[in-house]
C-alpha cells in the first residue's frame, strides 16, 4: 500500500494537518502537500477512470505532466473541473471528486468497454458511426457525449476575479532550477532587469530531490543561497507558481500566475495572466521522464521512477511497500536507493540493458537490491492496482521467467527535454543520438523583431542530463545573453556541480522487444486517451504515415496533457512500424498553452458589463427610466419602443407610429454617425467617396448620398450637409460611423495622401434629436426660436440652419426618414437631455410622444426607404434598389463605379427592390423568407427568385407590408409570388411599388 | 505578437494594428482597364514570402497608416517608418 512515512518530507509541515474530502471520504494531509501526495498518503492509489475504456487509473507523475489524476475541486461558484492533483495544493476543507466514471470510481459500468477493447481500435468512432448519417446527431453523439468527456463544466458563475499584468524586461528566465538560478544571478549582477518564474511553489526543481553537490555543499543549500541573494536585488523579480504558457513573436511571452489555492470561500483574486515583452528569454524548463511501454503499464501503482522518489523525498510518502524498478537508464537507480534507504522493499531492478556499470551495481547490490539485466516486464498483474510483475527477457516475446510480488512499479524510459516553449515560435529540434531524445537545435532559434535569436535554452531543457553540465550550461547561456544585451563580456564566477558520469541509455520504446500482439494491445502509450501500441501500429498499417495524421486518428497526445508523457514513445512506435528513423517521422507541433489555463484568467477583467462595453447616448438614462425596451444597435443600445402601462410591444409600436403620423413624435437619433470633412479638397474627395455629386451641393443644403465599396456594393448611406465652401458634415448609419471614418482615412492616407482634407468623427460630440410629425414645427416654435426661420420658405425641405432653440445652440436639419414634416436637431451632447426635457414640456399640448427604432423602421418601410443591413447584405448594388437617381453619370470616377460597370452588374436578372402585399393583409411575411418559382435546379433544390428584406404590419395602412429583392422584380408588378413557410404552408404576396404611403410627398412638403 | 513601430506612438503590440496588405500597384485608371483587369486589381492580392513592404493601420491608436518592410517568413522587421511628431 502507499502510505505516509513517519519521517521525511522536505515540502510538508507535519505540525499543520489538513482535512479534506475525496469522493465523500474524509482524509488527512499536511500543509505543503499536493492533492496527489495527500491521496497517496491515504493509500488512494486509484484516482480516476480512463477516457475511452474507463480503465482504473492511478497517479503516474508528480508534476504538470500528470495524465490521469484529474479532479473536480470545489463546488458551486468555486467548482473547477480537470484540476491536476499533482499541481493542486491541498487546503483544509477541500472537497475533491474524481471524474469520468459512472456510477462510482470503484465500480464503473463503462469499464465494459475495456472487455471489448478489441472492438474499439484506433479510428473506431470514425469507422462505426458514419452511417446512417442522421443517427450521428440524434443517437450516437448524445450517448457518446454522456459517456465520454473529461469533467463537468461549472453551472454557476465563477465568483472569483482575475487580472492581467504587463511587464517589460531585459531577460525572462523560465524555470527556477539550478540552470535558471545560475543564469539569473549572473544576469542580475550585470545590471539587467530580470524576471525569473517557476511553475512550482518552490525553487530548485529536481535538484531538491536528487541530492547533488555544488561547490562542496548540498544542492539545496546552494539553491537557498541563490534565492536569498537574488531577493535582495532590486533589478530582479522572482515569481513562484507562475507557468509560462506560450512564447510568441518578437519576445512576447504569456505567463499564468496562480495567486490563491481556492480555499477562501468568498470572492478573491485567483489568477493573473502576465503579458511580458522580453528582450531575451532563457528557457530552463528541465525535462520530463518517459514512461516505459509494457503490458499493464496503466494499472494504478505503475508510476514514473522520478515521481516515486519525489513523493518520498518531498512529501514523506511511500508509493508502495514493495517497489519494483523497471528501467533502461541509470537515473532510476536513484529511486531504488532512496526507497531502500527509507526502509522500504525493492525486490529487484529490471534493467533492459545487457549490463550495468560496476560501480553502480556494487552500490545497489550492497543495499541488497537484485539487478536483473537484459530483462523486461512481460505484464503487470492485478486488476485495480498492481499486485506483481511477470518478468521476461527483453530480447524475447514475453515468455514469463518469474513473477515478483509488488505493489508499486517505478518505471523510467529516460528523459525528454521540455522543448515546448522553444518550439512555440519556430525553434527547430534535433535528434540526440546519444540520449535518444529531441532537443533544441540551437542553430535555428526563434527570431525577434531584429532578425536575431530572441530565445535560448539552458540546462536540462537543452539536453544536459547531468548536474555538472546543467549548471555550467546555465552560466554559459546567461553569459551569451548578457553579451548580446549589453555588448560586454561579463565576468562570471561559474560555480561547479560535481557529479559522476552515467552509463548510456538503451532505447526501449516498448518491452519486450518481440512483444506479441496480445501484449501490445495491453501496452499503453497515452494513458489519458487510451492509446495503445497496437493502435499506433494499426494506424500505420492503415496508411497514416504522417505523425500529425496519426495523432488525430488515434488521439495520441491529445487532450489536457497534450502527450507530455506519450509523444516520444508513440513516435518511436510509429517510426518502428513505418521502418523510418524517429527524426524522420518528426514530432507533432507544440502549441501554446504549455498547460491548460482557465477561461477566467484569459478573460481577466473583461467579464460581464466590461466584456463589451455599451455605448450610451446622452438620453440613455431617460430612456431607461421611461419604458424604453432596449435592443442592441452596433455598440449602442437603442429603444425598440417605449412601453406604457400594460401595453404589449406591438401595441406600443403601433401607438408610436399613429401618434407620429397624426400629432408629433420625438426620437433620439444620436447614434447616427457624424463625420466632419474639411479642407480645400473636401469636395473633390466626397465626389470620390459618394456615388452622387457632392461638389455642387450648395452651402446650407443637404443631400442624401450613397457610399459603395470598390466592388461596387452599397456600403453605407446618409445625409450630407455642406457647412461651408470647404467643409461638409457627413451622416452615416448608426453602425457605420467608425467603419466609414476608417474607410475615408484609408483612402486619404494610402491613395490620395496629397489631397488636403481632414476628417473628424464627431458622432459623440453631437446628439441628434428628431422632432417628427404634422405638429413638429409648432412644437419647436413653442420652445422658443432665436436666429432661425422655420417657415417652409425659410427652412425648406433638405435645408439646414444654425441658431438657438430654447436658448440652446443648435444645427437644425429639415430632413425626413418617415415621410412626415421632420426636423433633426443637432445639439452639443451635454445639452441633449436638457433639450429633450424642454421639447417634452413644450410638446405636451401637441401630444408629443417618444418613439423607438421599430416605429422608425415601419415608417421608413411605409415610404419605401431602404435600410443598410436590411435591404443590403454586401452583394447589393444601389441600382438593385432603384437608387439610380443617386448615382452620378457625369463623374469620371467614384469608389465602386468601375465595378458597377461590369457586365453581370447590369444583368437583367438581378434581384431588385419591390414592395410586397400579402394576399391576406393580416399575415406578416417572415423576415428573410424566400420566394420560389415551383421549379427545381439540378441538385433538386427549389429555385429561389426573391427574398423578403423588411417585413412589418403597417398601422398606417392597416395591413402587412414588405420590401423584397426579386429577380427582375420591377418588371413583374402585380405578379403573385409564393413564399413557403417552415411548416410547409405557403404565403402568397403580390409585387407592388415599394413606396406604400404618400408617394407624392404631401406630408413632408408642408 | 509582433512589435510594430508606429511613426507617432513608437513600438506597440500587433493587436493595436490592422494589417492593410502589401503595398501594391497604384489604383489603375478605371476608365482605361478592362473588366478582368479591374477584378484582378481588386482580388489578386500578392502574397509573397520574404521581405515585403506592407501597409499597417494603427487602428486602436493614433489612426496613422504607414508602411513597414517585414520578412513574412521570419517576421523580422527590416524597415520601419521615420518617427513623426
Amino acid at each position: 500500500m502507499s502510505s505516509r512515512l513517519s519521517t521525511g518530507g522536505k515540502l510538508i509541515d507535519r505540525s499543520l494537518s489538513k482535512e479534506f474530502m475525496f469522493n465523500g471520504r474524509r482524509l488527512k494531509g499536511f500543509e505543503g502537500d499536493t492533492l496527489a501526495s495527500a491521496l497517496l498518503a491515504n493509500d488512494q492509489v486509484m484516482v480516476g477512470r480512463s477516457f475511452k475504456y474507463h480503465r482504473p487509473r492511478g497517479i503516474v507523475a508528480s508534476g504538470s505532466e500528470e495524465p490521469n489524476a484529474l479532479m473536480e475541486t470545489g463546488s458551486g461558484s468555486k467548482l473547477e473541473p480537470n484540476q491536476r492533483a499533482t499541481t493542486t495544493k491541498l487546503f483544509d476543507g477541500m472537497r475533491v471528486k474524481s471524474q469520468n466514471h459512472w456510477p462510482t470510481l470503484e465500480f464503473d459500468l463503462g469499464a465494459i468497454n475495456s472487455t471489448f477493447s478489441k472492438f474499439f481500435p484506433a479510428g473506431f468512432y470514425y469507422k462505426t458511426f458514419i452511417h446512417p448519417r442522421f443517427a450521428w446527431k440524434y443517437l450516437f453523439e448524445p450517448i457518446i457525449r454522456k459517456a465520454a468527456g473529461l469533467g463537468n463544466a461549472p453551472k454557476e458563475k465563477d465568483c472569483d476575479t482575475y487580472e492581467y499584468f504587463y511587464a517589460h524586461v531585459d531577460l525572462l528566465i523560465i524555470g527556477g532550477g539550478i540552470a535558471g538560478l545560475a543564469a539569473a544571478s549572473s544576469a542580475v549582477k550585470s545590471g539587467l532587469k530580470v524576471l525569473i518564474v517557476e511553475q512550482n511553489d518552490y525553487w530548485g526543481g529536481r535538484a531538491i530531490v536528487d541530492e547533488i553537490n555544488i561547490e562542496n555543499g548540498s544542492g539545496s543549500d546552494w539553491i537557498y543561497q541563490q534565492v536569498k541573494s537574488l531577493s535582495n536585488e532590486k533589478n530582479v523579480n522572482l515569481r513562484l507558481n507562475m507557468m509560462a504558457a506560450g512564447v510568441y513573436d518578437h519576445g512576447y511571452v504569456l505567463l499564468h500566475e496562480t495567486l490563491t489555492d481556492g480555499s477562501n470561500k468568498k470572492m478573491e483574486l485567483r489568477q493573473r495572466l502576465w503579458r511580458v515583452r522580453a528582450k531575451q528569454t532563457i528557457v530552463a524548463t528541465g525535462a520530463i521522464e518517459r514512461p516505459l511501454a509494457f503490458a499493464g503499464n496503466d494499472l494504478p501503482g505503475v508510476m514514473l521512477a522520478s515521481a516515486v522518489r519525489d513523493y518520498l523525498v518531498n512529501f514523506g510518502v511511500s508509493c508502495g511497500d514493495r517497489t519494483v524498478i523497471v528501467t533502461n537508464n541509470d537515473d532510476a537507480y536513484r529511486t531504488a536507493i532512496l526507497m531502500k534507504n527509507a526502509g522500504l522493499e525493492v525486490p529487484c531492478i529490471i534493467d533492459a540493458r545487457p549490463s550495468v556499470s560496476e560501480s553502480l551495481s556494487k552500490q545497489v547490490q550492497s543495499l541488497g537490491i537484485k539487478i536483473l539485466t537484459g530483462k523486461a516486464v512481460s505484464t503487470v498483474t492485478g486488476s485495480k492496482r498492481v499486485e506483481g510483475v511477470a518478468i521476461c527477457s527483453h530480447a524475447g516475446s514475453g515468455e514469463v521467467l518469474e513473477t515478483v510480488a509488488c505493489d508499486c512499479v517505478a518505471m523510467s524510459g529516460g528523459w525528454s527535454p521540455v522543448v515546448h516553449l522553444w518550439s512555440h515560435c519556430g525553434g527547430k529540434l534535433e535528434w540526440d543520438k546519444k540520449n535518444y531524445m529531441f532537443k533544441p537545435d540551437l542553430t535555428s532559434a526563434p527570431l525577434g523583431a531584429n532578425g536575431e535569436g530572441m530565445l535560448t535554452v539552458a540546462g536540462t531543457a537543452n539536453g544536459f542530463l547531468i548536474s555538472r553540465d546543467v549548471l555550467s550550461d546555465g552560466y554559459t547561456k546567461s553569459k551569451e545573453i548578457i553579451k548580446a544585451l549589453t555588448g560586454k563580456v561579463p565576468k562570471i564566477s561559474m560555480e561547479k556541480a560535481h557529479s559522476g558520469d552515467e552509463s548510456e541509455i538503451l532505447p526501449v520504446w516498448f518491452m519486450p522487444q518481440g512483444a506479441t500482439r496480445k501484449l501490445k494491445s495491453k501496452t499503453w502509450l497515452d494513458f489519458q486517451n487510451d492509446v495503445k501500441v497496437s493502435d499506433v501500429e494499426l494506424a500505420a498499417q492503415e496508411g497514416f504515415e504522417s505523425v500529425e495524421h496519426t495523432k488525430r486518428y488515434t488521439t495520441l497526445g491529445m487532450a489536457t496533457d497534450q502527450g507530455k508523457l506519450s509523444n516520444i514513445n508513440g513516435l518511436a512506435v510509429l517510426s518502428n512500424s513505418l521502418n523510418v528513423s524517429i527524426p524522420d517521422v518528426g514530432t507533432t507541433t507544440f502549441r501554446p498553452p504549455f498547460q491548460p489555463i482557465s477561461l477566467g484568467a484569459i478573460a481577466g477583467e473583461a467579464r460581464h458589463e466590461l466584456f463589451k462595453p455599451i455605448r450610451k447616448t446622452s438620453i440613455h438614462n431617460w430612456i431607461n427610466a421611461n419604458g424604453g425596451v432596449w435592443e442592441p444597435v452596433a455598440d449602442w443600445r437603442r429603444p425598440f419602443c417605449f412601453q406604457r402601462n400594460g401595453e404589449s410591444i406591438k401595441e406600443a409600436v403601433e401607438r408610436e407610429i399613429v401618434n407620429t403620423r397624426t400629432n408629433c413624435g420625438i426620437l433620439d437619433a444620436s447614434t447616427l454617425g457624424k463625420i466632419l470633412v474639411k479642407g480645400p479638397d473636401a469636395a473633390r474627395f466626397l465626389d470620390m467617396i459618394y456615388t452622387n455629386v457632392m461638389s455642387n451641393l450648395k452651402v446650407g443644403k443637404c443631400r442624401y448620398g450613397l457610399m459603395c465599396s470598390e466592388n461596387g456594393f452599397l456600403s453605407d448611406d446618409g445625409v450630407v450637409a455642406r457647412l461651408s465652401d470647404d467643409s461638409y458634415l457627413c451622416h452615416t448609419t448608426s453602425g457605420g460611423s467608425d467603419r466609414i471614418h476608417a474607410h475615408m482615412e484609408e483612402w486619404l492616407q494610402t491613395e490620395w495622401w496629397d489631397w488636403k482634407v481632414y476628417t473628424l468623427n464627431l458622432t459623440e460630440q453631437f446628439s441628434q434629436i428628431a422632432i417628427v410629425g404634422p405638429k413638429a414645427r409648432q412644437l419647436i416654435e413653442k420652445m422658443g426660436v432665436d436666429g432661425l426661420d422655420l417657415s417652409p420658405e425659410g427652412l425648406p425641405f433638405m435645408g439646414f440652419s444654425e441658431g438657438f432653440i430654447a436658448g440652446i445652440s443648435v444645427r437644425i436639419f429639415r430632413i425626413s426618414f418617415s415621410g412626415e414634416l421632420s426636423y433633426e436637431i443637432a445639439v452639443p451632447a451635454l445639452k441633449a437631455q436638457e433639450f429633450w426635457d424642454l421639447a417634452l414640456i413644450s410638446g405636451e399640448e401637441f401630444e408629443v410622444m417618444p418613439y423607438g427604432t421599430e416605429a422608425l423602421h415601419v415608417m421608413r418601410a411605409e415610404k419605401g426607404f431602404i435600410m443598410i443591413g436590411d435591404e443590403t447584405d454586401g452583394t447589393v448594388i444601389p441600382q438593385d434598389l432603384g437608387l439610380d437617381w443617386a448615382i452620378s453619370k457625369k463623374k469620371e470616377d467614384f469608389i465602386g463605379k468601375r465595378a458597377q460597370m461590369r457586365s453581370f452588374m447590369k444583368s437583367e436578372n438581378r434581384w431588385k427592390l419591390v414592395g410586397l402585399k400579402t394576399i391576406d393583409p393580416s399575415v406578416v411575411l417572415p423576415d428573410g423568407c424566400y420566394a420560389v418559382d415551383g421549379e427545381s435546379n439540378s441538385y433538386g433544390h427549389k429555385n429561389m427568385i426573391g427574398r423578403v428584406t423588411s417585413s412589418y404590419f403597417s398601422p398606417t395602412l392597416e395591413r402587412s407590408i414588405a420590401l423584397a429583392l426579386v429577380e427582375n422584380g420591377p418588371d413583374r408588378m402585380n405578379e403573385i409570388l409564393n413564399f413557403p413557410n417552415l411548416d410547409g404552408s405557403v404565403t402568397k404576396a403580390a409585387i407592388c411599388d415599394p413606396v406604400f404611403f404618400d408617394k407624392e410627398g404631401k406630408n413632408q412638403n408642408v | 505578437m509582433l512589435l510594430i513601430n508606429c511613426p507617432f506612438c513608437k513600438e506597440r503590440n500587433e493587436t493595436e494594428f490592422v494589417y492593410g496588405g502589401p503595398v501594391g500597384v497604384d489604383r489603375p485608371d478605371p476608365n482605361a482597364v478592362a473588366d478582368q483587369e479591374w477584378v484582378d486589381f481588386l482580388t489578386l492580392v500578392p502574397n509573397p514570402t520574404g521581405p515585403v513592404f506592407e501597409k499597417w493601420w494603427h487602428a486602436r491608436g493614433c489612426g496613422e497608416w504607414f508602411v513597414i518592410c517585414r520578412d513574412t517568413v521570419t517576421h523580422e522587421i527590416l524597415e520601419s517608418p521615420d518617427e513623426k511628431s
